[in-house]
């Protein structure tokens, strides 16, 4: 799979997604209701509003950004489940919502919110309903579930029916039941929500391998960060129906501000700290966090500075944390 | 009073909501109720009219008042209650300041008259002047034949709501200390339509059979108001309907009470 | 086509298994419905206890319609969970799990569920026909009429439900009207057609067909002229209905899909 058809077009290609949703306005109260009735007044959402990428074959994507900026509905689009109003998207040379069951065969999906096994039933029967539903031949089926077993640890939870299960094993058995059909492609929605720390982890690994070491291309739509930060090296962020920032995650805090933060953890929790050139972000009692540009004062200076002025326990330098990040590039186009 | 009106008026906010739901409720009631009386109207034309216990447009009527009142027959339970059980929340009920029975009783009123609000009036309204005004008179609703026949009603209507509100809390009580409770359901939603007059009007049942079901709670409900309102039944016999309502209301509200405290005592115990 | 059809075996024994995890209920269920729907059947025998006939059709004639309405409404209803609810599943967004999924949608909400407690009124309305079957002259044509007939009649009912569940895409609370012609339709299926006033006849010959998948076939099967005057093939035909009335709903509701795919939920 990995380089199988390299070169020339990418495998997916998405111009000028538009789409506008018409939501109908419920005016309160008996009065509204009654007026309701006669005349329906809409609220007109551009949900899309010229959305442009392309992605190449084993690409591992992030695609984030703020509720309401058109993150699902990109989604749902690619996926084939929306028709756009206008604009135009390509996924291995084919129309995803024109040529439906062709498209949808060849893609995998897994919604954090929602399982797609049946809830009653136990999990490899729920796997062979996929298989039959596919249309996978029974000898890459053995194979490819012995190895998502493998790979995932579901060895104990094949008998145990769907609606037993905790959230972290329902995600490993979601993610295997998505891959039943070794899709080139595969949607994450969401994969990590509710998940404790060593599901995370667990399900970072596995998606990180799928990528890696199978080709297989990824688009991340997530709310957590760190699995943005573990995971991709290509985030797009979308808000108000565009694409704001289109790159590695590098350039994206470039592109946004230079601001570093600096925290100290002072040894008086009540020593007054007043630094020229530099913004409080927080205080808590003795630990304090800093914001200020390195090309106004470099770091190495304003830590002479401080250290010289208060009695400092410990300190260390970052980059503002991501979702600083896209709340400005969000609130800057605003 | 104010917790018990509460609970009333928050069931008929409700259902004001839900607007649309009960005009298409409305629509399949107008259905039902054309197909019983097209069904009706052809059997009264197979045989000798006179010599049935009710006429047809008095049957008519009946069908229409049983179309109207229908959410008052209390054949269903209260799924809230049983849910509430199912999940042991019922232990949050009886830690309230308020009679508990009392409480109760006011849910069932809630659920006995408040969806008659959005169906009763636009039904009555089809059968009695939108039929005629189509041009199918024979099958209306008719006005009571004397006001003291209205009047009759009327204050039989009263009674039966209480006697429906007893029956409903009653089988809600019964229900909380029953293992087999789906197997009690069937038994009861059975006998209260059969009983009622809701699956086919009493009088239309064999004489025998009336003889019976006429001294059983269920006739109370439905079938002797609207023999009154009709005037199959006279409306000098008010004072032996409003006997047979009260009585059993009574008795099934003592029994309520009763089954209520001794089961309030079982869980209390059990519970420690 | 082969495919398809193993794809529903599968779904029907995933479905059947995962009823029986409640088997309590189910049996509970299943004769709870049994009960109720006799005690209609009683009601119906207390009416010809009491009028003797109903303008020329005797009891055991009326039960050959009754039955016939209710093993089709038992059928389609067993297999029509997915169309019946289709408004939760729209609701829950559990809907565009179906688009994500290479089959034709129709396909996979006709094999979501095999409703196994129907089986109580499948159970009445088998023992109707048996009570019928006493009253008629059998031949292998009638037999392969009745079973036709039944087939025919569950096809119409599913077109309602198949209108129901399109219907979901524009309103969720006026759902409830369809039930006038589901619940609404087999109860007056239960009687012979001719019964009814003409301009009801016609909605439901040429609007709707149901009650004439029933009544026609049904006169056919007791070899009785048609009190209405049609020709006897009428009843041999009118099996065809219920088919053609269902292809025509599922493009309706093929039209629904597609204009729920370019709104949005």
């Amino acid at each position: 799979m990995r380089g199988a058809r390299s070169g020339g077009v990418a495998q997916i290609i998405v111009e000028g997604l538009v789409k506008t949703f018409r939501i109908a306005e419920r005016t309160p109260g008996l009065w509204g209701a009654l007026r309701g009735l006669a005349r329906r007044r809409y609220r007109e959402v551009r949900a899309l509003d010229g959305v442009s990428f392309s992605i190449e074959r084993g690409e591992l994507v992030g695609y984030i950004g703020p509720n309401g900026a058109g993150k699902s509905t990109t989604v749902k689009t690619l996926a084939g489940i929306l028709v756009p109003d206008a604009g135009r998207c390509e996924i291995d040379g084919r129309v995803p919502w024109r040529d439906r069951i062709a498209h949808v065969a060849r893609i995998g999906v897994v919604f954090g919110q929602r399982t797609q096994l049946w809830w009653d039933l136990p999990v490899i029967e729920s796997f062979e309903l996929l298989r039959d539903i596919y249309r996978v031949p029974p000898a890459r089926y053995a194979q490819r579930r012995d190895e998502l077993i493998a790979r995932l640890e579901l060895a104990p939870l094949l008998d145990v029916p769907v609606r037993q299960l905790s959230l972290g094993q329902r995600m490993r058995c979601d993610l295997a039941a998505a891959l039943i059909h070794s899709p080139d492609l595969l949607f994450l929605d969401e994969p990590t929500i509710g998940l404790d720390a060593v599901s995370k982890l667990a399900v970072r690994d596995f998606v990180r391998k799928l990528n890696t070491e199978d080709g297989v291309t990824v688009i991340l739509t997530t709310h957590d960060m760190d699995d943005i930060e573990a995971l991709c090296r290509r985030v797009l962020v979308v808000g108000h129906g565009k694409v704001l920032s289109d790159g590695p995650l590098a350039e994206l805090r470039a592109k946004v501000t230079r601001e570093r933060w600096l925290t100290v953890d002072l040894v008086d929790a009540d020593a007054r700290v007043d630094e020229a050139d530099t913004r409080l972000v927080r205080r808590a009692g003795a630990r304090l966090c800093l914001a200020f540009d390195p090309e106004v004062v470099a770091p190495a200076e304003l830590i002479r500075r401080i250290t010289a002025r208060h009695a400092v326990r410990d300190l260390f330098v970052e980059d503002p944390p991501i979702e600083t990040i896209i709340a400005r590039l969000y609130g800057s186009h605003a | 009073m104010t917790p018990y009106l509460a609970i009333i008026g928050a069931r008929f906010r409700m259902l004001l909501q839900y607007r649309v739901a009960a005009l298409a409720g409305v629509w399949t009631q107008v259905f039902f109720g054309l197909v019983l009386v097209m069904v009706y109207e052809a059997f009264y034309r197979s045989a000798r009219a006179s010599a049935q216990p009710i006429a047809f447009a008095q049957l008519a009527s009946y069908v229409w008042l049983g179309q109207a009142l229908f959410a008052m027959v209390p054949w269903n339970v209260d799924s809230e209650l049983r849910a509430m059980v199912k999940t042991g929340a019922v232990a949050y009920e009886l830690c309230r300041p308020v009679d508990l029975y009392g409480l109760w009783f006011a849910r069932a009123v809630a659920q006995r008259t408040a969806p008659l609000v959005m169906r009763a009036l636009p039904l009555a309204v089809f059968a009695a002047v939108i039929l005629p005004a189509l041009g199918l008179s024979g099958w209306r609703l008719t006005a009571p034949p004397s006001l003291a026949a209205g009047a009759a009603f009327a204050a039989a209507l009263v009674c039966a709501v209480a006697l429906a509100c007893a029956m409903s809390t009653l089988i809600n009580i019964v229900l909380l200390w029953t293992i087999a409770a789906d197997g009690v359901v069937i038994l009861w939603t059975t006998a209260v339509s059969l009983g009622s007059g809701l699956t086919i009007p009493l009088p239309l049942l064999p004489d025998g059979a009336q003889a019976v079901l006429r001294w059983l709670p269920f006739a109370g409900v439905f079938d002797l108001p609207f023999r009154l309102y009709t005037g199959a039944l006279p409306a000098g016999a008010l004072a032996s309907v409003l006997a047979r309502q009260l009585g059993w209301t009574v008795a099934l509200v003592l029994l309520g009470r009763r089954l209520l405290a001794r089961g309030l005592r079982r869980i209390v115990v059990q519970g420690g | 086509m082969i495919d398809a059809l193993r794809l529903y075996a599968h779904y029907v024994r995933a479905s059947v298994r995962g009823q029986l995890q409640y088997r309590a209920s189910f049996v509970m269920s299943a004769i709870g419905t049994f009960v109720i729907t006799m005690t209609e059947s009683v009601a119906v025998w207390a009416l010809f206890e009491r009028f003797g006939q109903l303008r020329g059709w005797t009891l055991p004639e009326v039960a050959l319609c009754y039955g016939m309405v209710s093993i089709s409404w038992a059928l389609c209803d067993a297999l029509s969970r997915g169309f019946d609810h289709f408004a939760e599943l729209v609701g829950s967004g559990d809907f565009d799990r179906l688009l994500l999924r290479p089959r034709p949608i129709a396909f996979q909400l006709l094999a979501q569920e095999l409703t196994l407690r129907r089986i109580g009124r499948l159970v009445q309305g088998v023992l109707l026909l048996g009570y019928a079957a006493g009253a008629i002259d059998w031949t292998v044509p009638r037999a392969l009429l009745l079973v036709a007939a039944i087939a025919s009649s569950a096809c119409a009912f599913l077109g309602i439900l198949v209108l129901q569940a399109t219907s979901a895409f524009w309103t969720i609370n006026a759902l409830e009207v369809w039930n006038a012609f589901t619940y609404g339709g087999v109860t007056m299926s239960q009687y012979p057609l001719a019964i009814y006033r003409s301009w009801f006849r016609a909605l439901f010959t040429f609007a709707i067909p149901i009650g004439c998948t029933i009544y026609f076939p049904a006169v056919a099967i007791l070899g009785r002229a048609d009190p209405l005057g049609t020709p006897a093939i009428t009843g041999w035909l009118a099996p065809l209905a219920g088919p053609a009335y269902l292809a025509l709903c599922l493009q309706i509701w093929t039209l629904g899909v597609r204009r729920y795919r370019s709104t949005g939920s």
